[in-house]
């Protein structure tokens, strides 16, 4: 039961970078590839009427996280403190950013909003890229499975790390990277003209950056988590999911040769999955690893919940996560196609 | 008192009732959107239609403000409140992730199509939507009160060796009896705060003389919704409420009231100031036995006073609690009064020239916010100094691992973005008002002009 509450919890954080990634991707970007206002407000639409809901799985894989795994929820919370808290103001930057651009035809207004957004999604990426690296990496647990990390020490991943060392900031860095293309990719899906030409220009161009730091973040796994590879040398099945990640990127590569944008879509979707799969797959059992060798790691066992909730809970969870994706099949449906300022319909 | 517990509870303290200023709106707001939309569509009346949308106007970004604070609500457990939520979760993560699943995806679907999608559906496919959002801000409200109740009040649950505690009933969690009674007294206030608001918006453009079509439909929902709530509040909910929390807080009880003494026939006090060395209320203004009455039925039966209980258990703040409880009681009879004569002169058709109460009713606008704050404290510092009401403590649920100092940076920083945002909200709030419900843009196709303006 603890296995399928981990795969779930996974499944969720996935959804999560999936879904949310193309919004944070979309503000990184936008400020480089939407020149005009006009420009600027169809990145907006275009990710308008789903960034709320995107953001969600992040709320709902916490809550999952909180309800199943409670230690792990106790522990890495208040452990990553600060940075957590940092993470929660760029989220409400980005939100208000996103939201209330709109409310004033003024070009400071519109200029400082649009800031927020990028500034804060531009954070968040490299935020988020660099506490999946310290997770990989494992963090100073004490003998309670408690720790508190403070953001950076020397910047190496030693004993007593930081948040931020040479291999958190190069995690940060892939995630920086890869979102950014995810989010041009998806605006270059939803628009046309001149905004759709740059982004297919910025992830043609990100493309070798994203081929190098993928290569590069993976042999610093090795080097920084040796323990990493003995999932994949026990169940050599694992290996799938390298090959999966390398297929992404050379379909993202003769998806944007050709100029297919729904394609070079679908391949960061399937690279940031599988990425995080991969990241998955090394840890289990573990949900983070302590960085000393003294002291054990928090896993699926001695961090789950009651048996109770976590098999009743199945049966309504199930249910309601159903619900949730009719929800998102409808949404996206309802706003599928190209957006475009002429059926500008806002309704406030 | 140690300083990283202090720091702690201000934290969620301060988090939470800012973030509570906007939910309520949500929530008291919805179901009267929902009236509005109903009566145009039955009476295919323009203006009804005109008022629902400046409605959603306000609702949209009040709702975005609630979001955005709302996030960091759900992490604060985890990072300021750890060993609780190691101890608990078993128990009310089970609630909150319920709100995620259950609602929060509801509400952001139909969210974006009730405000985005008024073009595009039919007036009744509209409808549903508004409908939904309004369904999905009250279960998030229930799932809420779920995990709070079980704070208060915990049911349905066993003991781990490791001490952790774990459901053992989801009924049982979500039926908990204090639970229900705390729904439906929270949500009536809910609708407190909505019915004023749009009263007040109402008598704010009849006194002024702008959009004064406007203005009457305001009112009169306003003024109706906002009568039936505010009795609704005192009696049956809050009557309720208070009896049973009496019964299993009894500490409270006496603690809010300002009953020092355990006394036969006791007294209620309408205001004076409680003195917890001396045990006494300075300046006293009281009603004998009234007390007895409202929590027995019977004038003569004996309510237990503070000096009944060991001194531990004694709620930490007790001068707190006292002014929060007569706060909220104080404004929800000051609702009642107001209400009751306005809705006596919209029945004679006189309300829409009665200027000096249309003045009241305007000026009344933050008063539910104060009750709706106050009624929470009560509830919350009335816990005290139980994090979870007989089993946890609060002084050993707070992160260990968080030194006093993060938690004052991670505040004071939180202090300057919700000033930003409450600047933003009340700038953006009151153009919109000033615009009037006249402008509708989504009835023309805005080529370039941003919508909104």
């Amino acid at each position: 039961m603890e296995t399928v509450w981990f795969l779930l919890v996974a499944f969720m954080l996935a959804m999560y970078v999936v879904l949310d990634g193309f919004d944070l991707g979309a503000g990184i970007a936008h400020f480089f590839v939407a020149r005009t206002n006009e420009e600027r407000r169809m990145v907006l639409q275009a990710i308008g009427p789903v960034w709320d809901g995107n953001e969600v799985w992040l709320l709902a894989g916490g809550g999952t996280l909180f309800f199943a795994f409670p230690l792990l929820y106790a522990s890495s919370f208040s452990g990553f403190y600060l940075p957590l808290n940092m993470v929660l103001w760029l989220l409400v930057l980005r939100g208000i950013g996103i939201e209330l651009r709109m409310h004033l035809d003024n070009v400071l207004w519109r200029d400082f909003f649009d800031g927020l957004f990028a500034i804060g999604s531009l954070l968040l990426a490299v935020f988020f890229g660099a506490a999946l690296g310290n997770v990989v990496r494992g963090v100073p647990l004490n003998a309670d499975h408690y720790f508190f990390e403070p953001l950076w020490t020397n910047f190496l991943p030693s004993a007593n790390p930081g948040v931020l060392d040479w291999y958190t900031v190069l995690t940060g860095a892939v995630a920086l990277v890869a979102l950014t293309i995810h989010g041009t990719n998806y605006v270059a899906v939803k628009t046309d003209g001149d905004l759709a030409g740059r982004c297919q220009a910025t992830a043609r161009r990100l493309w070798p950056v994203l081929l190098i730091l993928t290569i590069a973040s993976c042999l610093a796994t090795l080097i920084v988590r040796p323990r990493v590879l003995r999932n994949y040398l026990e169940h050599p099945i694992g290996f799938l999911i390298p090959v999966v990640v390398a297929a992404s990127l050379i379909m993202m590569f003769t998806a944007r040769r050709t100029g297919n944008d729904r394609r070079a879509f679908s391949a960061s979707c399937a690279y940031l999955a599988s990425m995080l799969g991969g990241a998955a797959f090394a840890l289990y059992p573990v949900l983070l690893p302590s960085s000393n060798p003294g002291t054990e790691d928090i896993t699926i066992h001695n961090a789950a919940a009651g048996s109770y909730s976590l098999t009743y809970g199945l049966i309504w969870w199930s249910v309601g996560m159903i619900i949730a994706i009719g929800y998102f099949a409808m949404v996206y449906r309802m706003f599928r196609g190209k957006v475009s300022l002429r059926s500008s319909e806002h309704g406030y | 008192m140690d300083t990283a517990y202090f720091v702690h509870r201000l934290h969620f303290g301060f988090l939470i009732t800012f973030h509570y200023l906007f939910p309520q709106l949500t929530m008291g707001l919805a179901p009267l959107i929902v009236i509005l939309k109903t009566i145009a569509l039955r009476t295919e009346s323009p203006a009804y239609d005109n008022a629902a949308r400046f409605c959603m106007r306000i609702f949209g970004i009040n709702f975005v403000l609630g979001v955005v604070t709302g996030i960091p609500m759900e992490f604060q457990f985890g990072t300021n409140w750890a060993r609780f939520s190691h101890m608990t979760g078993g128990v009310i993560g089970q609630a909150l992730v319920m709100e995620g699943v259950f609602s929060f995806f509801l509400e952001s679907a139909f969210l974006g199509l009730f405000l985005f999608g008024e073009k595009r559906l039919s007036r009744v496919a509209h409808w549903w939507t508004g409908f939904m959002v309004f369904v999905g801000s009250w279960l998030s409200g229930f799932f809420i009160i779920v995990t709070d109740a079980w704070m208060q009040h915990p049911v349905a649950y066993t003991r781990l060796a490791d001490g952790s505690y774990q459901v053992s009933s989801f009924s049982g969690l979500l039926l908990n009896p204090w639970a229900l009674l705390q729904y439906a007294h929270n949500m009536s206030g809910a609708v407190i705060t909505g019915t004023f608001v749009m009263s007040a918006m109402g008598a704010f453009y009849l006194l002024n003389r702008r959009f004064e079509e406007y203005g009457r439909i305001f009112l009169r929902v306003g003024v109706i919704g906002g009568f039936i709530c505010s009795v609704l509040q005192i009696f049956p909910t809050g009557d309720l409420h208070g009896r049973y929390l009496a019964k299993h807080q009894p500490i409270t009880t006496a603690a809010m009231e300002g009953l020092f003494q355990t006394e036969k026939g006791a007294p209620m006090v309408l205001m004076g100031q409680p003195d917890v060395e001396r045990q006494r209320i300075d300046n006293p203004l009281v009603v004998n036995k009234v007390l007895s009455f409202l929590v027995y039925g019977t004038t003569e039966a004996q309510v237990q006073g503070l000096n009944a209980f060991p001194r531990e258990d004694w709620p930490t703040n007790i001068p707190l609690l006292y002014f929060a409880y007569h706060i909220m009681a104080g404004l929800g009879t000051i609702f009642i009064a107001v209400m009751s004569l306005a809705v006596l002169l919209l029945w004679r058709n006189k309300l829409f020239e009665t200027r000096w109460l249309l003045w009241i009713i305007m000026l009344c606008l933050p008063f539910p916010y104060v009750a709706n704050t106050a009624g929470w404290l009560t509830a919350e510092v009335g816990r005290q100094p139980w994090l979870v009401y007989g089993l946890m403590r609060t002084a050993v649920g707070y992160s260990a691992n968080v030194s006093a100092g993060n938690g004052l940076f991670t505040l004071l920083g939180f202090m300057g973005l919700y000033a930003l945002l409450a600047i933003l909200f009340l700038f953006i709030v009151h153009r919109q008002i000033e615009h009037g419900p006249n402008i509708h843009p989504n009835v023309e196709p805005q080529p370039i002009t941003v919508a909104g303006d």
